[in-house]
């Protein structure tokens, strides 16, 4: 298993175990996080929007050009900005932290 | 006073579920009124990705999605349904043994039974999360052009990366007196031909293309903006002085007034009793997107079984002590309203 953490936009840091292999977004949901996610992970919104810790940015993974041109749709972007349904879990990124922005 | 529209059940929402939902209702002799804030049927498949292919429709290989809802609509015509379109469902309350439905119009709709099928929610322009730009709506803060001459010898600051920015910023070029657009990077989601024309006209010095920037805040007095402030992503801030700001980041979905219905609601889906599409109130119903239970799955297919349980469970209220007959359409045909 690994672990990730989400820090709630009420600034509360919750643990969770994620299996592999899963994406970052099916992991929040079913951890009940305040996530819209409303597309459920098509890559047509940008209600997944998370802002990642600048140490883990790196083994985020890659960037695809949709999901680039989804991030103009979001609000309050970072250089550390993604959208966590094209995030998979693997053991590159176990303890990752990342910030949820509040639900719009 | 509006007059009151009297339905067997209300359907808030006219994507695909909702449809079918006209389907269910309408083979148990059920009557529907359905309301949709968006100006065309279809919800997301309509707005999001009408030219998309679906593969996981039931004998339909490969649909796209406006075909889809073209297809849902012939099939639900025999029922007559009335859909009432632009406008968002903004009361729901008990009058005696029925809901009474308000929209934004203000249209009355009163209904024995009342099935949600609003996917994410409503849809409405996705707005910036600035504190005080309600403040500035309708007078200085757009998300949609009616006329241009409106902005005539103004100050416009458009902010966004699609279409809509692209195409404004050429159309108003010629008439405004200044015009900013704000993008958080190079790169514009417009046809090519036009991202060449409105960088040749910055090139011109008739637009400013204020790149890497995102919104900040805005100033003004009343309805009337004087400044945008906008930001780097590394903090490095910007003021711009305007008139007009022009808001194109698309669509956003909101649940909005469903929120306050007393429904058992979590992250933007109602809990539902999965046999019956029931919510924790009598007589309202879930179904689609919106609809959430242990192991859900987000699929229009789910949904089309939904539409069946919720119309089923939906009977028994509008109809009390009525025997529901199950029957199979291969027996029943396809019942006249």
């Amino acid at each position: 298993m690994t672990t990730l953490t989400f820090i709630k936009p009420d600034g509360e840091r919750v643990e969770v175990q994620a299996t592999n292999g899963a994406t970052v977004m099916e992991v929040a949901k079913e951890n009940d996080m305040p996530m819209l996610a409303a597309c459920g992970g098509s890559l047509a919104c940008a209600t997944c929007h998370v802002i990642v810790d600048e140490a883990w940015y790196e083994k985020s993974g890659e960037i695809v050009e949709a999901e680039e041109d989804l991030l103009d749709t979001a609000h309050g972007l970072t250089n550390t900005s993604r959208l966590c349904c094209q995030m998979k879990v693997s053991d590159e990124v176990d303890g990752m932290v990342m910030t949820l922005p509040p639900m719009g | 006073m509006s007059e009151i529209h009297t339905t067997d059940v209300a359907i808030i929402g006219a994507g695909p579920i909702g449809l079918f939902s006209v389907f269910q209702c309408g083979m148990l002799k059920m009557s529907c009124h359905v309301i949709d804030a968006l100006p065309a049927t279809g919800g997301q498949c309509t707005a999001l990705y009408p030219e998309k292919p679906l593969f996981d429709i039931p004998a339909a290989p490969n649909i796209n999605a406006v075909d889809l809802i073209e297809r849902l609509e012939q099939q639900i015509e025999p029922f007559k349904p009335t859909i009432h379109l632009n406008q968002q469902v903004c009361e729901l309350v008990k009058v005696g043994d029925l809901w009474q439905l308000i929209t934004s119009t203000g249209l009355k709709i009163q209904a024995r039974a009342v099935i949600i099928a609003a996917g994410a929610g409503a849809f409405g322009p996705n707005k910036p999360p600035l504190e005080n730009i309600e403040q500035f709506e309708g007078s200085s803060v757009h998300y949609m052009v009616q006329k241009r001459e409106n902005f005539r010898d103004q100050r416009i600051v458009i902010a966004g990366g699609g279409d809509s920015a692209v195409d404004w910023a050429l159309s108003l070029a010629d008439v405004a007196a200044e015009v900013y657009v704000i993008h958080r990077r190079d790169r514009f989601r417009a046809i090519p031909e036009s991202v060449a024309q409105m960088k040749a006209l910055a090139e011109q010095g008739k637009i400013e293309l204020v790149i890497p920037y995102q919104l900040a805040s805005l100033e003004g007095e009343g309805d009337q903006l004087n400044t945008v402030v906008v930001k780097t992503l590394d903090g490095e801030e910007r003021r711009i002085e305007a008139d007009h700001l022009l808001s194109f980041f698309g669509l956003a979905s909101k649940l909005g007034p469903i929120n306050d219905w007393g429904l058992d609601i979590l992250n933007g889906v109602i809990k539902v009793e999965p046999t019956t599409c029931a919510t924790n109130v009598e007589g309202i119903f879930a179904v689609g997107d919106i609809a959430d239970y242990p192991h859900k799955l987000k699929l229009i297919l789910s949904g089309f079984s939904e539409a069946a349980q919720a119309a089923h469970a939906a009977y028994l209220i509008v109809n009390p002590g009525q025997a529901l007959n199950f029957e199979h359409s291969t027996t029943s045909g396809v019942p006249a309203l």
